[in-house]
């Protein structure tokens, strides 16, 4: 049994990692899909621009990265900090 | 072979493999009826995530929404994707720990109170219900057009085979064929937009093709599309139409009202442990991108394909004559999906937005008398393989994954229904002495109403159908998402605070509905216009869910901080579920 105070490592940990990748999440889809689009129109992407590309294909592409980054990232920390299951 | 024939057979055989499934994985306990004994492969988790999720919307109308509205159309592709980013990070793993059966379990055991769980069940049936009569649409649409049985034959039969392997297999028999109907889906979906992509722009990947260059014209196909539905008088394809802070919060709202959604929500508590439940949400999103990736590049072929066949030589020249329309037109004008009415007598089709003003490039003439062709936009994804002349086994294929789409997402949320009616209301609060046997049957007859309610409203479909859909997302962001993730992520949100949350939540959403499409949605009953002018900061009825789970969020910090703390074994909950360690000892309750 793993120490409370590991296990309040254990979850700010856990924020750290969640917040970062959902900064990261808000970016590709609010941002470059939508509010930044009209900054990103100088980049063409086959007949369009980059903004359009992240709204209809790469917001998704990226969701996919994260939530595997986070799986990965998650089950080492549980791992570290002893409080992974049998 | 003729078209009926094949589809009778391709039908036929994915039915009798369902069938199959429901005579195979029989539930022989409580764990296995609602939770598939939790022994779901993560993969196999995603891929049944995927069927379950994937509803008549994603794959009959989504295309089609994307074709019409183009560059808008990106909040259904982001908002339906992005969600399963909040629901791995925020609450699959932990609700998966928690090691209950159903999402108002854990709002009731969190919050300390059974009122809450009630707040939670009623929010669950609404939306659940609202959802189901929209698959059962579906299912008649599928039937009508493919099968040439009649709507109400259609449905029956859909409702039989579901009733099969529902009320046998519970969880257990939902989980292994929602596995096999996202195979067929997902098959029938590719095929045809491989061939559309081919067809337009010689690449393989629809993906690749959206951004390539249109082999007929030498121009990059989104460019071509963009000049084309121009000169009709419509946005550019790829121009933004609505008020950007509404296109954000409807997109927003579309995300935390599917990591809301119970009926996807439960099927992460088939996995064995808290880990799986982390990847299994991944492969979930990788079954759902395989189509939602797909989707734009069908969008975009098919507004391209239709607006060819009534211009065969571009909208400078002349409209398609009525008398030499293609087979597929008349095929779907039997349905009523597809109308045309000459207005101007001249026995052409003139298709083209006919509010639009002169300039801006377009070549509107004087001499139309408005626009001729109605197309109803369900019918791109169906119509599709007809209007690119594909073989007919491929139809038949289309027609097989339509009806796949939809009685997968109903029985998963005819699952959810039951389980919170059996397990809820009845073992829950009502019967708590209820033994492990008299539950397991109670579930079974829950699910046997809850399919014959479904299958009573997809026959006598209110008026409103189509608009309740944005209800299941308001309920499901504005108060079930928000109420789970504080009981996660506070210790301090207690009972008061939760339930004045989330009836406010939902109370602030549903008033904002009703202003605009009716109090219960009974026509002539809105308060207001349903106008962007009229709505507040721009924000659409659809996408008020995320203010609604704001107000949520605020009123229930705010009311939890001025009364009293949740008591210690709940700290001790909230403590447990963070950490996975004994997720095993959870599950054998």
């Amino acid at each position: 049994m793993a120490l409370k105070e590991d296990d309040k490592a254990y979850w700010a940990a856990n924020i750290r990692l969640v917040t970062v990748l959902l900064v990261i999440w808000g970016v590709v889809s609010f941002g470059f899909g939508i509010l930044l689009r009209p900054v990103l129109s100088a980049i063409p992407v086959g007949g369009t621009d980059l903004g359009f590309w992240f709204a209809q294909q790469g917001s998704i592409y990226t969701f996919l990265v994260l939530i595997f980054v986070y799986a990965f990232a998650m089950n080492s920390l549980d791992r570290k900090f002893g409080v992974n299951e049998e | 072979m003729d078209l009926t024939t094949l589809t009778y057979i391709v039908v036929g055989a994915s039915f009798a493999l369902y069938i199959g499934i429901a005579f195979w994985a029989r539930a022989g306990s409580t764990g296995e009826f609602y939770a598939a004994g939790r022994g779901v492969h993560p993969v196999a988790n995603g891929m049944a995530t995927a069927a379950d999720w994937m509803s008549a919307a994603s794959f009959i109308s989504m295309a089609g929404l994307i074709a019409f509205k183009g560059y808008d159309a990106s909040v259904f592709l982001m908002g339906w994707t992005g969600g399963y980013v909040l629901l791995a990070m925020l609450l699959a793993p932990y609700l998966r720990k928690f090691g209950k059966f159903t999402v108002p379990e854990f709002i009731g055991d969190r919050f300390y109170s059974s009122t809450a769980r009630i707040v939670a069940v009623v929010c669950l049936i609404v939306a659940s219900i609202t959802y189901v009569i929209g698959q059962m649409k579906g299912v008649g649409v599928a039937f009508s057009r493919f099968l040439e049985v009649d709507a109400t034959t259609g449905l029956l039969i859909g409702t039989a085979i579901v009733f099969l392997y529902a009320v046998q297999g519970g969880m257990k028999g939902i989980t292994y064929t929602q596995i096999a109907q996202y195979c067929v889906l997902i098959v029938a979906y590719t095929i045809p937009a491989v061939f559309i992509s081919l067809e337009l722009t010689g690449n393989v990947l629809p993906q690749i093709g959206l951004f390539s260059t249109h082999t007929e014209s030498g121009v990059p196909l989104l460019q071509k599309l963009d000049t084309v539905v121009q000169e009709l008088g419509f946005t550019q394809y790829t121009a933004q139409d609505g008020g950007t802070l509404n296109i954000m919060l409807y997109t927003l709202s579309l995300m935390i009202g599917t990591a809301g959604l119970p009926h996807v929500i439960i099927r992460f508590f088939t996995v064995p442990k808290v880990a799986d439940a982390r990847w299994s949400a991944g492969w979930a999103l990788v079954f759902i991108a395989l189509l939602y990736t797909v989707a734009p590049g069908v969008g975009a072929m098919a507004r391209l394909n239709i607006t060819d066949t009534i211009y065969p030589n571009g909208p400078q020249a002349e409209a398609l004559a009525y008398d030499e329309r293609p087979d597929w037109f008349k095929n779907w004008e039997t349905t009523g999906l597809l109308a045309f009415e000459d207005k101007n007598g001249d026995g052409r089709i003139q298709y083209y937005n006919d509010k639009a003003t002169a300039g801006d490039g377009n070549l509107i003439n004087p001499a139309w008398a408005g626009n001729e062709l109605k197309v109803d936009r369900d019918i791109m994804v169906l119509a599709n393989p007809e209007i690119a002349q594909l073989p007919n086994w491929v139809i038949a294929i289309v027609a097989a994954g339509g009806l796949a789409a939809a009685l997968s997402t109903a029985a998963g949320l005819l699952m959810a229904i039951s389980s919170a009616v059996s397990h809820d209301l009845l073992k829950g609060t009502f019967m708590p002495n209820m033994s492990e046997k008299s539950e397991l049957l109670a579930a079974r007859v829950s699910m046997g109403v809850a399919i014959a309610i479904a299958a009573w409203l997809g026959l006598n479909p209110p008026g409103f159908a189509a608009q309740v859909v944005a209800l299941a997302f308001g309920l499901a962001a504005s108060s079930i998402f928000p109420a789970l993730m504080m009981g996660i992520f506070s210790t301090r949100v207690n009972n008061v605070g939760a339930i004045c949350g989330m009836l406010s939540g939902l109370l602030v959403t549903v008033a904002y509905i009703f202003t605009f499409k009716g109090i219960f949605f009974i026509p002539g009953t809105e308060l207001l216009a349903n106008t962007v002018d009229n709505h507040f900061l721009g924000i659409a009825p659809e996408a008020f869910g995320a203010v609604g789970a704001l107000v949520n969020f605020g009123v229930a910090y705010g009311i939890s901080k001025v009364t009293a703390e949740p008591p210690e074994r709940i700290r001790e909950l909230v403590e447990s579920i963070r950490v996975p360690r004994g997720a095993g000892a959870a599950t054998g309750h």
